[in-house]
């Protein structure tokens, strides 16, 4: 289920991160730690970690470099698909991640903004991210098969 | 039967005796309806609800988001008979009302990242984690008489 974005929307999402980019490292790192502690099963992709708890030197390094994903993806947000193909490409064939999880990422990347961001993360901030994180994902599935 | 821990008791305990049903319940209404719209194809009746704005100061929406987060009651009253407790909910839901159950999901990851913005720091994972699992045990037993 996913809708393309409007002039609007981008524009709303493009605003709204640059307002949260500065903390982009802290958000991502608090999204990845929740994601491993309220969806435990996501854990099996981290199994090469010594240490998965929140707040470790993986967690935060991870979570720094998936949010500079997402700041890549910002900045090609009027093409996705090819903007993204690499990055699709390492997920389908290097990590295979199952993209049911993206949609759980995602989740958690919402809630950490609204959690930090609580007078920014407006329903009409979130609606925008909702569709572009969804369209973020169906970009990095492309290649899965 | 679902399993709850002491501690799982106590974090849904607290965070219900400090809610504020009155912001909260609008809130997550109010945006379930904004960002999935398609939801508001079940409040015909609720009046204006042609754009965020609208639908922001609609009074009746607000109260009925009030009204389906007491809802939740129930669930804390009877933490250990979830099911059984929204039988009579389920029921109505889908004979009534002819809500798609997908549906319950929307508006339960709606009202977690509602919570989140309120609780700032106290929303702690462990604290989602268990709010999440309250909600899910809640929204599979609205969807059970579905079948």
């Amino acid at each position: 289920m996913t809708m393309s974005l409007s002039v609007k929307n981008k524009d709303t999402v493009r605003a709204f991160w640059a307002k949260v980019s500065p903390k982009a490292a802290d958000i991502g790192a608090d999204a990845l730690c929740r994601m491993l502690v309220v969806y435990p099963q996501t854990k099996i992709y981290f199994s090469h970690w010594k240490d998965l708890s929140p707040g470790s030197a993986s967690v935060m390094k991870h979570g720094a470099v998936i949010m500079q994903g997402v700041a890549d993806a910002v900045a090609k947000i009027d093409n996705l698909t090819d903007g993204l193909d690499q990055l699709s490409q390492l997920h389908a064939f290097t990590l295979r991640v199952d993209p049911a999880n993206f949609k759980v990422l995602s989740h958690n990347l919402m809630v950490v903004m609204a959690n930090q961001f609580p007078k920014d993360f407006s329903p009409e901030v979130h609606v925008a991210m909702d569709k572009f994180l969804a369209l973020v994902a169906l970009a990095l599935s492309e290649k899965y098969r | 039967m679902v399993a709850w821990s002491e501690q799982e008791r106590s974090i849904i305990a607290n965070l219900f005796s400090n809610l504020d049903y009155e912001d909260v319940g609008a809130k997550a209404l109010t945006r379930c309806l904004i960002v999935y719209p398609w939801t508001q194809r079940y409040f015909g009746g609720f009046g204006n609800l042609y754009n965020a704005e609208a639908i922001k100061m609609n009074p009746n929406i607000a109260a009925h988001g009030v009204k389906i987060l007491h809802g939740l009651d129930r669930a804390l009253k009877n933490m250990d008979n979830i099911k059984e407790t929204y039988a009579e909910l389920s029921v109505l839901h889908s004979e009534k009302l002819h809500v798609d159950p997908d549906n319950f999901k929307l508006l339960s990851d709606v009202l977690t990242i509602v919570i989140a913005a309120k609780l700032g720091t106290d929303f702690t994972p462990e604290v989602q984690a268990t709010f999440q699992k309250f909600l899910a045990v809640v929204v599979s037993a609205l969807g059970k008489q579905y079948q």
